[in-house]
This record gives structure tokens, sequence and C-alpha cells, in this order.
């Protein structure tokens, strides 16, 4: 009966934190494709619903009713394994993302290890996609999507070594708490900006995204997908966009910390901060789409590990001494 | 020089002016017509749907010359006639072929009496190549729908003929 109780808990808060999370995926993509339309002097999607809010409802049952179609060519178990290995783990790493100072399913010890564990397994999801399709342009989008989330992850761990130094602990309560008089964002300026741009490549956002890039690779790795499956790809993409933009606004931005901590600011409740800055940092994501265009392989291999990796790593050498020098490490 | 470019590269100068100018643009006006609810203008000249058209006595105009057969370049047009019994020459067949036709407007420049005409209709899309076969009732149809439209739009483009 105790363990029945405690399942039932459990699956309630994950159920709790996971509807929120689709619904909120279906509002960003149309948040998405209205900023850039608006850039565009376009209207955007503004027909189904109120300002065409059910746009993603709609596109996504005329998805569930398309046919699956599975290549006869194709290894079918991976095929199919594919698109769930990359939903599920974009939407598992939400589990110890805490939305305010209560509200985290998983508050452990590692929250930033365990997310950048999960981030880095979920290139499987697009490996195991591009190879199981058996066609060319899938796997060229597979192999350069591979080599571009394992560049720019190196480069984001180097950024968090960052923050970690001047917090000390990896729990990422404790980051955003470390952040009550200073958020990060001001003195590791430069990382936030290093971070941004890391995390575009990492979610394969324009102008990095390279591995659909339709003009050369028709839709990269999605080429062979369709229907049900092809939607849990996009929905496991833009969950990632939203995680990267969440981590973003706990390391840099002071997760649920308001602005100042004076009267009317820190009455209102941190999940609104704390979406309010998700939001901030995803319109960014939706203008730089617009704004810029794709970067040639070689400028985003070189941009990866010839200016992010060295200036992440002389920078963690700068905060470490400068922490030590004014002796301002955490106990 | 070299170096002015190098402080353009490391403070993205580039991109936060684009940003920038990304958020004017956010709330300029917007281009875009909602199509089947506003309709973009139309030229006076404008070819579309084909119509035959009537004097105000209910004549048709008509006089089966045949002229516009014998101009269409893609050879849509498939007139037959016959001499009526008050001695005038009528047609008793005039098809257009709305798959053929290539929408060029030869038929209208050469009609002597503004007979066929080009209207401002380009919504007659169907499901059927079938319907797209125009006979006389369907052109002469679309003449009294559209008359008052036709009038007008050769009245204004009378001056430039």
């Amino acid at each position: 009966m105790e363990t029945f109780l405690q399942i039932y808990n459990e699956t309630y808060k994950i159920l709790l934190l996971l509807v929120p999370i689709l619904v909120s995926v279906a509002l960003i993509v149309w948040f998405d494709r209205r900023v850039w339309g608006f850039v565009q002097k376009r209207k955007g999607p503004n027909v189904v619903g109120p300002f065409g809010l059910f746009q993603t409802l709609a596109d996504a049952l005329k998805y569930i009713f398309k046919e699956i179609i599975i290549p006869a060519s194709a290894n079918k178990i991976v095929f199919i394994l594919a698109p769930i290995i990359t939903m599920t783990l974009a939407l598992s790493a939400w589990a110890v993302i805490p939305l305010s100072n209560k509200m985290v399913i998983a508050d452990i010890n590692v929250g930033i290890l365990y997310i950048f564990a999960i981030s880095s397994l979920s290139v499987y999801g697009i490996i195991m996609g591009g190879w199981a399709s058996n066609s060319k342009y899938p796997f060229l989008g597979a192999i350069r999507s591979a080599a571009q989330m394992v560049s720019y992850e190196v480069s984001i761990g180097i950024i968090i070594i960052n923050v970690l130094l001047c917090v000390g602990s990896l729990n990422l309560k404790d980051i955003v708490m470390a952040q009550q008089n200073l958020w990060f964002v001001v003195p590791l300026f430069p990382m936030f900006i290093v971070f941004f741009i890391s995390a575009l490549a990492e979610t394969n956002r324009p102008p990095f995204d390279l591995p659909e890039a339709e003009a050369e690779l028709v839709a990269g790795y999605q080429t062979e997908y369709s229907g049900m499956m092809y939607a849990m790809f996009w929905l496991g993409e833009y969950a990632n966009i939203l995680l990267l933009c969440a981590l973003g606004s706990i390391l840099f931005l002071g997760g649920w910390l308001s602005p100042v901590d004076i009267y009317p600011l820190n009455a209102i409740p941190g999940i609104f901060w704390m979406i309010f800055k998700i939001l901030i940092l995803f319109f960014m994501f939706a203008l730089i789409k617009a704004i810029v265009p794709r970067y040639r392989y070689d400028q985003l291999m070189r941009l990866g590990w010839k200016i992010f990796l060295p200036f992440s790593l002389i920078y963690v050498v700068l905060t470490a001494s400068f922490l030590v020098y004014f002796d301002l490490l955490p106990k | 020089m070299k170096l002015n470019r190098f402080f353009k590269i490391i403070f993205l100068s580039e991109f936060i002016k684009g940003i920038f100018i990304a958020i004017k643009e956010i709330f300029s006006k917007k281009k875009t017509i909602n199509y089947p609810f506003e309709k973009g203008k139309i030229s006076p000249r404008f070819r579309g749907e084909h119509a035959l058209r009537r004097y105000p006595n209910g004549e048709e105009r008509c006089i089966a010359c045949k002229l516009c057969e014998a101009v269409c370049p893609a050879q849509a047009i498939t007139i037959e006639n016959e001499e009526r019994s008050d001695g005038s020459r009528k047609t008793t067949r005039y098809d257009i072929d709305m798959l053929k036709c290539i929408y060029c407007g030869l038929c209208e420049e050469s009609c002597p009496v503004d007979a066929i005409v080009q209207g401002p209709n380009f919504e007659f899309s169907t499901e059927t190549r079938e319907e797209l076969y125009y006979n006389k009732e369907k052109l002469l149809e679309n003449g009294d729908r559209w008359e008052s439209v036709l009038a007008e739009n050769i009245k204004l483009d009378k001056p430039y003929r």
C-alpha cells in the first residue's frame, strides 16, 4: 500500500510537470513562428483559434492522422526507437529543473551533471534516426548533427564550470540561491553570450541548423520520418530548446529570483519570473532564427573548437584566479 | 582596418544591429493580406476568367468572325456558326478549353466588338477537368454575372487601346 501510494504520488507529480511542458512546447512553436513572421513583415499563423494559438494543436492532429511510413530498407526497430528516445530524453531532463523554490521533482545534488548527461545522450536519437533510415541525406544529417552537438557540448561544459566555480555546488537550487545578490550574467557576461550561441548550436537552431539544412540535405535526419514519428522528433527538439532556455536562466539569470529584492517585485511568485526569463531567452532564439543566415559547416566547427573552447578555458582560468585572489571562493 | 574588423567580430556588433532592426520590424505594419477575407487590388487589365458579353438589349455581341479562334496561340477556342433567321451571323458553339488557355489576352485584343473578354475573376478552380471545358452558356453566364465590372474595366482601359 505504501509503495502504491508513493508511485501514485510520483506519477501525479510527473504528469503535473509533463503536461504543462507539452502544452508550452505547443505554445512556444506558435510563438516562434509568429516572431519569425513578424520580423519578416508577415503575420504568421493567425487563423486557428484566437491569434492562431491553436495552430500547433491543429498541426499535431494532422500528424496523428497521417500514415507512418517505414522505408523498406530501414532497420525497423532502431527506426521506431529513435524518435521515442529523442522525446523521452528531452522530457526526462526536466525532472531536475527547479521552476521555483519548491517546484522540482528530483532535487538531486548533481542536477547539473544529470542535465548534461541527458543532453549528451540526446545525440543518440538523432544518430539512430539517421542511420536506421538507410538513406543518404538522413545519414549525412545525422553525422553533421552528432559532430556539431559533441563539439558544442564541450564548450557548454566549460562554461558551466565557470558558474560552478562561483557557486560551489552542483545542485540547481543552490546555483539559483547563490545569485541572490548578483546574477551571474553580470560577472560572467561573455560566458553568457557564448552559452547562448552554444545553446543555439546544441539544439540545432538556426544559424546552426546544418543537420536539417533544407537546401542541401532535404530535412537531414528527419527526411524519412512521417506522421507522429516526425512530430515526436519535433516535440523533442522544442522541449530541448525550452530546456536550454531554462538552464540559461538558472545558470545566468537567477532562475526564479526577482531582478531586485524589493517589495512589489519579490511578491510575485517565483514561477512567473522563471517563465518570464525562459520566454525572454526563447524570444532571443526566435529573433536570431529570423535574422541570421546559416553557417557553413567548417565555419561552425571553427567557431566551436578554435574560438569558443579556448575562450571559455581562458575565462575559467580568469574566474578561478579572481576568486582565489580576492578570497571569494564559496565555502 | 583589421583591428576594426576584429572588434566588430568580438563584440558581435553586426548581430546586435540586426537584432535591433528585427525588433523594429516586429512593430512595423504587416504586408500580409488575409487572402480569402481580404483580396489584393487587381488592375483593370487583369486577364482572368473569360466571359462573353451581351448588348444592353440582351443580344449577344459575338458576330462569329473567328478572329479569336485564329489568333489563339494555344488553340483553346472552338467556334461554329450559322446564319440566323433575321440574317445575322451568330455562333452556335463557342468553346474555350480553360486548361489549354495560357491567359495571354490575345482573344480579348482581337475582338472587334468587345464580345470575348477576360474578367477580374481568378477563383474558378474546379475538382474535375470536365468543368473547365467552358461552353457558350457558361461564358455568357459569366458575362452576365460580371457585366458591371467588365464594362467599367473596358472604359478605364479605353484611352490606352
